[in-house]
């Protein structure tokens, strides 16, 4: 293991793994990656695997939409092992009122303003969409044919791949245990396998980042919550688009695999690190299911399984360094939508900390909330 | 060889070669295994893969078959029908 480092990531997820690519393109020298299990191990792998451009604010379209770009020419542009599995045949948001439906309609001016291609649809037409979808009590819809689904795991792969063929040194099953500062400035970090001076860190631990933020003495104003997801056999394709909805709670696709993957979140979810998958979940997922999309009741389902969403005040990512113990960074909070952003959050990230001019404007600093300064996005689930 | 053409995960159609390459690459646990070639994840959830799997890695690595850890076991054991949790009856 290296003694010294230019930076040290704290956290193997896609998060990570794409700030070490991006630094090390961008010319830095001994990056480093700490993942205290494996990659992938711990949001990134256990997300709902969607990718999707419909936000209702111009920064999370930006944010999507390159994102999206780079996903589509991943296989090509990093060489992969293995096809990243990304499907576009986008996502079908259902509204059940009108002030739901009016929101769609500002989001789409917006989208169409940043030529993200999606549109209003009528329940007719969302079912022509997906003919099995019960539209009772549907008022309309939103529907955004480019966007879809990626395999998380495949992506952080490519991610980990690219970065270690330019130089990136990936430590797994190493677990960071405390971050050295002296006079506001960090200067190492302490693994269980040893310590490597740095002058750079960066918080990408997603639902453990509040830990590591107190190792660097910040009180970060995000917590753990666990969400459930479950997986059915894999059957012949008969589902194009994921099918979510805010308001009824759901988020259900088919993967390019064949498996459906559905999810939704419980809003009574204390804040904890439990990761137990539980049987009420089960329960209600099926009614959930069953009832929108009745022809699923037919789909065996696997496996069930659960991560964590490292939750902001406004639900949306924290990316900046800190202002008080420099060298700090964060890519945090993503809410339960980082994998999506990730890579275009490893692009900006790894200009930040090389000191360079952002390509895109973020107002995603750590002091928006002590402003009251809050990112209000409508469209998270 | 004939013998990496053998099938290893029945449910994902995933070889002894493939499953040799990936420990090559350097995936050497069950869970890394699992999440990028899908053995353990069909229908049987890693009861007929898992131990074959153990044994190349054992194998490759030098490690003892008891130092190789399995993934966590995930609910519901059993696959179950969508329909069935919901109290409707199975139709086959």
């Amino acid at each position: 293991m290296k003694t010294k480092a230019s930076v040290v990531i704290i956290g193997g997820g896609v998060v990570g793994c794409a700030i070490a690519y991006n630094l090390a393109r961008l010319g830095m020298k001994d990056v480093v990656v700490i993942e205290k299990n494996f990659l992938a191990s711990g949001a990134t792998g256990r997300c709902g695997a969607g990718v999707r451009q419909q936000w209702g604010t111009e920064m999370n379209c930006r944010l999507a939409k390159e994102s999206m770009k780079i996903l589509e020419n991943m296989n090509e542009i990093f060489e992969t092992k293995r096809d990243i599995e990304l499907k576009q045949e986008g996502y079908l948001l259902l509204a059940y009122s009108d002030r739901e439906m009016e929101q769609f309609k500002k989001n789409i001016e917006l989208q169409h303003s940043l030529d993200i291609p999606s549109r209003l649809v009528t329940p007719d037409e969302a079912k022509d969409i997906v003919s099995y979808l019960n539209t009772d009590k549907m008022v309309g819809g939103a529907f955004c044919p480019t966007d879809g689904h990626a395999n998380p795991f495949l992506v952080t792969q490519a991610y980990a791949d690219a970065a270690k063929r330019l130089g990136v040194e990936i430590y797994t099953h190493t677990e960071v245990v405390g971050i050295r500062q002296e006079n506001g400035k960090i200067v190492g970090v302490d693994t269980n396998k040893g310590y490597i001076s740095t002058e750079k860190v960066v918080n990408a631990a997603g639902g453990y980042s509040a830990l590591i933020g107190q190792m660097a003495g910040l009180e970060i104003p995000v917590y753990a919550e666990r969400h459930q997801i479950l997986v059915t056999e894999p059957v012949q394709a008969m589902q194009g688009p994921m099918v979510m909805s805010f308001s009824y709670n759901i988020y259900c696709q088919q993967s390019p695999h064949g498996s459906f993957i559905m999810g939704f979140g419980d809003p009574n979810e204390p804040r904890d690190y439990n990761i137990q998958s539980s049987w009420q979940f089960l329960e209600e997922m099926a009614e959930k299911a069953t009832w929108l999309l009745p022809s699923l009741k037919h789909l065996r389902v696997v496996r069930q399984w659960s991560g964590l969403y490292n939750i902001t005040p406004d639900r949306q990512p924290i990316l900046c360094e800190s202002e008080t113990v420099s060298g700090f960074y964060m890519a945090i909070g993503f809410s339960g939508h980082g994998f999506m952003i990730a890579p275009m959050v490893g692009i900006l990230m790894a200009e930040m900390i090389s000191d360079q001019e952002l390509s895109m404007k973020l107002d995603l600093d750590l002091g928006r909330f002590d402003r009251g300064e809050l990112i209000l996005e409508p469209s998270v689930v | 060889m004939m013998d990496d053409k053998i099938i290893v995960c029945r449910c994902e159609d995933v070889t002894l070669g493939e499953i040799r390459e990936l420990i090559q690459e350097g995936f050497t646990s069950l869970d890394e295994i699992k999440r990028i070639s899908r053995c353990g994840m069909g229908s049987c959830q890693g009861k007929t893969c898992s131990q074959i799997i153990a044994r190349e890695i054992a194998a490759a690595t030098g490690k003892k078959m008891e130092e190789i850890l399995l993934p966590t076991h995930r609910p519901p054991i059993g696959g179950i029908k969508l329909g069935e949790l919901v109290g409707e009856e199975d139709e086959d």
